[in-house]
C-alpha cells in the first residue's frame, strides 16, 4: 500500500487530486460505481494520458465548452485508427477543460470485458460495455457518454477510406430522445493517421476472436490531432418511424462531417 | 393496570431451513410477534420451548400434518439447498420438488403470504451483462451451468404459482452475496479464509449484504403481502479483489484464459469456497438493482461494506 501511495505521489499532483475529487460522481462508499468506475484509477489514468494528449498527439480541442456542464449528454464522434485513441483524447479534453470539467464515460466494444486486466482497467477509468441498457442507466444518472455509432465499422476501416463516415447505429438517437440528452457532435481529425492500415485479415480476426486484424505498422504514429466539438443538438421525444429517426441521425452525421471538414482545413500538416 | 383487550392473534408462520444462520436471525426477529414453527430437511434444530422444530423431508407425507395442525398464515421459505451442498439430483429433489410440495400445501391450507429466498446467481455471469440488472432480466444461468439449474427451476416454479394462485401472495427475493458472522456460504468462506483464489486479470464488481440486513429484509417482506420478484442489494459496489484486500485475504491468482484451464484447475482442486461452476462469477460482474425492493418495503441496509470487511479482517481465523 505504501508503494502505491509513493507512486501516486510521484504521478499525481495534489492539484489534480483535488480537481478529480471535486467532480462529483454517483459512487458508493468505497469509491466505485456499478460499472466499476473508480476515482483513484481515474487520477492515474489522467496523469498518464496528459503527456500523450499534450506532447505526443499535440491535440488541439476547439469548442469543448459546447458540452453542457451538467445533465445527460451523448458525445457522438467519428471513429478511426484501429485503437480507441480517439475516445481517450475526447475524454481527456472534457476532463481537463478549465470550466466545469466532467469525467465522461465511453461505450466500448463487447470484446473488451473478456480480455484479462485490460477489461477491468478500462472499466475503472470509466469505459463501459456498449450495451443499450448500460447507456440508458448512465443517462438516467446524468452522465456524459462518448459514443461512436460507427463501432468497429469505423475504427477498423482502412486508410484509403479515411474520413468517410460509415453506417451509423441509431441506438444513440433513441436514447437521446428518451432521456432528453444533449447530443454533442465531435469531428476527430488525425487519428486516422495514427495507425494506417492497408488491409484487414478477416480469417485471422475470426480465429483470434477479435473484431478485426489490420495489416499496419506495429507503432502508433504521432499524428497531430484536431478535435472540433459542435454546439449541442436536442431532439424531442415522441413515437417516430424508423425513417424519421434516420433523418435525425443524418442531421448529426452532417454536423460531424462539417466538423471533420473544419479540422481538415485547419490542419497544416499530418505530423 | 388494565390488560389489552382486543390484541390481534399472533400469526402462525412456517420457517424452512432452520439450521441456516440467516434463518436463525429471522427467527430471532419474529419469535415475539409470531407463532413460529421451524423445519429443516437436514437436521433438527433446538430453538427453545416456544418454537416447535422438526426435521422433515418436504416430499414426505408427514409434512402435510404440520399444515393441518398449525394452520399457517404465512410461509418463509429459506431452506434452499445451496449449489455447494449435496449432489445435483438431491438438490433438485429438495429445491424443486420440495418447493413444489410446499407451495401446493400452502395453497391447499389457505396460506396468505409466502416469501421465497432465491439468489442473484440465477441471472448468470457473462461478459455481456449490463450493470444494475433489474428483476425482468432473463435468467441466463441455467444455460451456463448445470449446477445452477435447480436454483432457476425453483424460481420459475415460484413464478408459476405467483400467477396461478394470487391469493398465496408469493414474493421471491434475489439477494446479492449474503455475508457476515457465521455465514458459511461460498462467499462467506472466501472472505473468512486467509488465502482466496482470484481469476488472474479479472476483478468484477460485486455487492454484499450483511446477514443482519438480509434478515431485516426478509422480516419486512413477510409483513407486507406485495406479490412479485425483488432483487435485494444495497446501492454500494466494490471490485472483488479490492474486497479481498479489505478483508485481509492473500490473493492466489488462477490462470484465467483460455477458460478450460481454470475450469480444469478448479475441478482438480475441488475447493468448496471456489467451485468451478461459479468461476464466471469471479470473472464477470452481476450487479443487480435493489431499488424496487427498497421502495416497496421501505428497506435501507444499515451495515456498510467497510463494516462487513472489517469483521472479516479482524476475525481471520476459521469460524
Amino acid at each position: 500500500m505504501s508503494l502505491l501511495s509513493f507512486v501516486k505521489s510521484l504521478l499525481i499532483s495534489s492539484e489534480l487530486d483535488e480537481q478529480i475529487n471535486r467532480i462529483r460522481k454517483p459512487i458508493g462508499t468505497l469509491g466505485y460505481d456499478p460499472w466499476g468506475y473508480n476515482n483513484e484509477a481515474v487520477k492515474f489514468g489522467f496523469s498518464l494520458v496528459k503527456p500523450i494528449y499534450e506532447k505526443y498527439f499535440r491535440t488541439e480541442a476547439h469548442g469543448v465548452d459546447h458540452i453542457p456542464a451538467e445533465g445527460p449528454v451523448l458525445i457522438i464522434g467519428n471513429h478511426s485508427g484501429q485503437l480507441p485513441i480517439d475516445g481517450i483524447l475526447v475524454g481527456y479534453a472534457l476532463a481537463s477543460r478549465k470550466k466545469n470539467p466532467r469525467i465522461p464515460r465511453a461505450m466500448i466494444e463487447r470484446f473488451f470485458p473478456t480480455v484479462p486486466w485490460l477489461g477491468n482497467l478500462l472499466n475503472e477509468v470509466g469505459a463501459v460495455l456498449g450495451d443499450p441498457v448500460n447507456c440508458a442507466r448512465m443517462l438516467a444518472n446524468n452522465e456524459a457518454i462518448i459514443v461512436f455509432p460507427e463501432g468497429v465499422r469505423g475504427s477498423g476501416k482502412l486508410y484509403r477510406d479515411r474520413y468517410k463516415l460509415q453506417r451509423f447505429g441509431v441506438g444513440f438517437m433513441h436514447l437521446a430522445m428518451k432521456y432528453n440528452a444533449a447530443v454533442v457532435p465531435v469531428g476527430v481529425v488525425g487519428c486516422e493517421e495514427t495507425i494506417p492500415a492497408i488491409a484487414n485479415i478477416k480469417p485471422l480476426a475470426k480465429a483470434l476472436g477479435v473484431p478485426y486484424a489490420p495489416v499496419a505498422l506495429p507503432i502508433v504514429l504521432p499524428a497531430k490531432v484536431h478535435l472540433n466539438f459542435g454546439p449541442p443538438m436536442y431532439f424531442e421525444g415522441g413515437d417516430l418511424s424508423d425513417a424519421e429517426i434516420d433523418k435525425r441521425v443524418e442531421k448529426v452525421k452532417t454536423q460531424i462531417n462539417r466538423l471533420i471538414e473544419k479540422g481538415l482545413t485547419e490542419r497544416k500538416r499530418l505530423f | 393496570m388494565k390488560a389489552h383487550t382486543s390484541q390481534p392473534p399472533k400469526p402462525n408462520v412456517l420457517v424452512t431451513g432452520a439450521a441456516g444462520a440467516l434463518t436463525q436471525q429471522v427467527i430471532e426477529r419474529l419469535r415475539k410477534t409470531c407463532n413460529l414453527v421451524a423445519v429443516d430437511a437436514r437436521k433438527r434444530v433446538e430453538l427453545g420451548d416456544d418454537i416447535p422444530s422438526y426435521c422433515i423431508d418436504f416430499n414426505k407425507r408427514t409434512f402435510e400434518d404440520l399444515f393441518r395442525r398449525y394452520k399457517f398464515d404465512s410461509v418463509i421459505h429459506l431452506g434452499r439447498i445451496r449449489s455447494s451442498q449435496l449432489s445435483r439430483m438431491r438438490r433438485y429433489n429438495a429445491n424443486v420438488l420440495g418447493t413444489q410440495k410446499l407451495l401446493d400445501l400452502s395453497q391447499k391450507y389457505g396460506v396468505r403470504r409466502v416469501v421465497v429466498l432465491s439468489t442473484y446467481h440465477v441471472y448468470g455471469a457473462m461478459a455481456y451483462n449490463p450493470a444494475l440488472i433489474n428483476e425482468s432480466a432473463p435468467l441466463k444461468s441455467a444455460g451456463l451451468s448445470a449446477d445452477l439449474i435447480d436454483s432457476v427451476e425453483l424460481e420459475s416454479l415460484a413464478s408459476i404459482y405467483l400467477w396461478r394462485y394470487p391469493e398465496l401472495n408469493i414474493s421471491v427475493l434475489r439477494p446479492c452475496n449474503i455475508v457476515g458472522p457465521s455465514v458459511r456460504n461460498t462467499m462467506g468462506r472466501l472472505l473468512a479464509s486467509p488465502l482466496a483464489p482470484v481469476m488472474a486479470g479479472f476483478s468484477p464488481m460485486m455487492q454484499f449484504i450483511h446477514i443482519d440486513d438480509m434478515a431485516d429484509a426478509i422480516v419486512l417482506a413477510s409483513q407486507k403481502p406485495t406479490r412479485g420478484i425483488f432483487n435485494v442489494a444495497p446501492s454500494d459496489w466494490v471490485a472483488y479483489q479490492r474486497a479481498l484486500d479489505l478483508c485481509g485475504c492473500t490473493r492466489i491468482p488462477i490462470p484465467s484464459i483460455p477458460p478450460v484451464l481454470p475450469r480444469l484447475i478448479l475441478r482438480t482442486m475441488g475447493l468448496k469456497r471456489f467451485p468451478a461452476y461459479l468461476m464466471d462469477f469471479f470473472k464477470y460482474p452481476v450487479v443487480i438493482d435493489g431499488r424496487a425492493f427498497e421502495k416497496e418495503f421501505g428497506f435501507t441496509p444499515k451495515r456498510s461494506l467497510k463494516e462487513i470487511f472489517r469483521f472479516y479482517k479482524d476475525n481471520k481465523k476459521p469460524l
